[in-house]
């Protein structure tokens, strides 16, 4: 079995160069947006970082299913890890967008705006997911059932997505229309190297943290093993991958 | 002509460079945080490893005695 974390130091040399890339195209290459102007260089850090939340989502629901289908618990881990990670970037999906409201709109946060409301109810649904798993300590029961919960919250997302392309707001820009209105060239070079820059990130990160539970879950093996006294750190509620 | 455009960009660091120093300071801090709780459960780890193979080194020196002392009372 290939170990995860195989391939790691690699990527996150690819990310620290694509992270520098990215960011040296946002200041010193794209030009200045003629409504917005500077502030609106936000937008290629809080979009890749809410685009790739997003479908780190849809991916957790797609590796709870393969955990459902096969019934090997590394999968439940991918699915853990894959929602973990996309909390965090949620989080920073939050902060920079009100960051962007309050420069761009005079107001941290506007409720009647339905991209913002729809991705806070998102984030929130996904914050349920830590209390929902852990509530359950049969750990054979706690995988499926976040398994469960993971497949129904990963389709909830692009049906959340359409439904938020066809409302009709009127503050929140749509950059990406199929009529006039989209990108220019230089931006959008940009703003693919941004996405592609933290979807990297994404990568290295679940890639890192599944290496981390691989080693603790391996450390637990070798304390069995050897029958050794536990040391302190209290039980473990996340997924053991070993 | 501007030779050095990386040192001196021209960046309006007025109203709006307060917001997106923000906006790339926080994904900054979040990474570190992020990167900061890995490095505390590395040396977590380290520290279990190093008790382990304490551990180990005393269970083998243990059995080597304990074998010593059994050829020595069937000699």
């Amino acid at each position: 079995m290939t170990p995860f974390g195989s391939g790691l130091r690699a990527l996150s040399i690819a990310t620290v160069a694509a992270v520098a890339i990215a960011f040296s195209l946002v200041f010193f290459y794209a030009p200045l947006d003629a409504d917005q102007g500077f502030i609106q260089k936000i937008f290629y850090l809080h979009v890749p970082l809410a685009i790739t939340a997003l479908v780190g989502f849809v991916i957790g629901g797609v590796f709870a299913i393969l955990h459902l289908r096969s019934g090997d618990r590394r999968w439940d881990a991918y699915s853990y890890v894959s929602i973990h990670m996309s909390v965090i970037f949620g989080v920073a999906v939050l902060i920079t967008g009100a960051i962007w409201a309050k420069a761009s709109w005079g107001h941290w946060w506007v409720w009647d705006e339905p991209t913002l409301v729809s991705f806070l109810i998102v984030f929130l649904m996904y914050a349920t997911y830590y209390p929902f798993r852990y509530a359950i300590e049969d750990r054979d029961r706690q995988a499926r059932y976040a398994s469960v919960f993971a497949i129904v919250a990963g389709a909830f997302v692009p049906l959340n997505f359409m439904a938020v392309r066809l409302a009709q707001s009127l503050v929140h820009p749509r950059v990406f229309a199929t009529t006039n209105g989209g990108l220019p060239g230089s931006m959008m070079l940009t703003f693919l190297a941004c996405l592609a820059a933290v979807a990297l990130l994404w990568v290295t990160l679940v890639k890192l943290e599944l290496t981390a539970k691989s080693a603790s879950g391996q450390l637990k093996r070798l304390r069995r093993a050897l029958d050794a006294p536990a040391s302190g750190g209290g039980p473990r509620i996340a997924p053991e991958v070993s | 002509m501007d030779l050095l455009p990386i040192a001196s960009p021209a960046l309006p660091l007025d109203e709006a460079g307060k917001y997106v120093a923000g906006a790339y300071l926080v994904f900054l801090v979040l990474l570190l945080v992020y990167v900061s709780i890995m490095a505390a459960k590395l040396q977590r780890m380290e520290r279990e490893l190093r008790e382990l193979a304490g551990f180990a080194e005393n269970r083998a020196n243990g059995e080597a005695v304990a074998s010593t002392e059994r050829e020595e009372v069937s000699a």
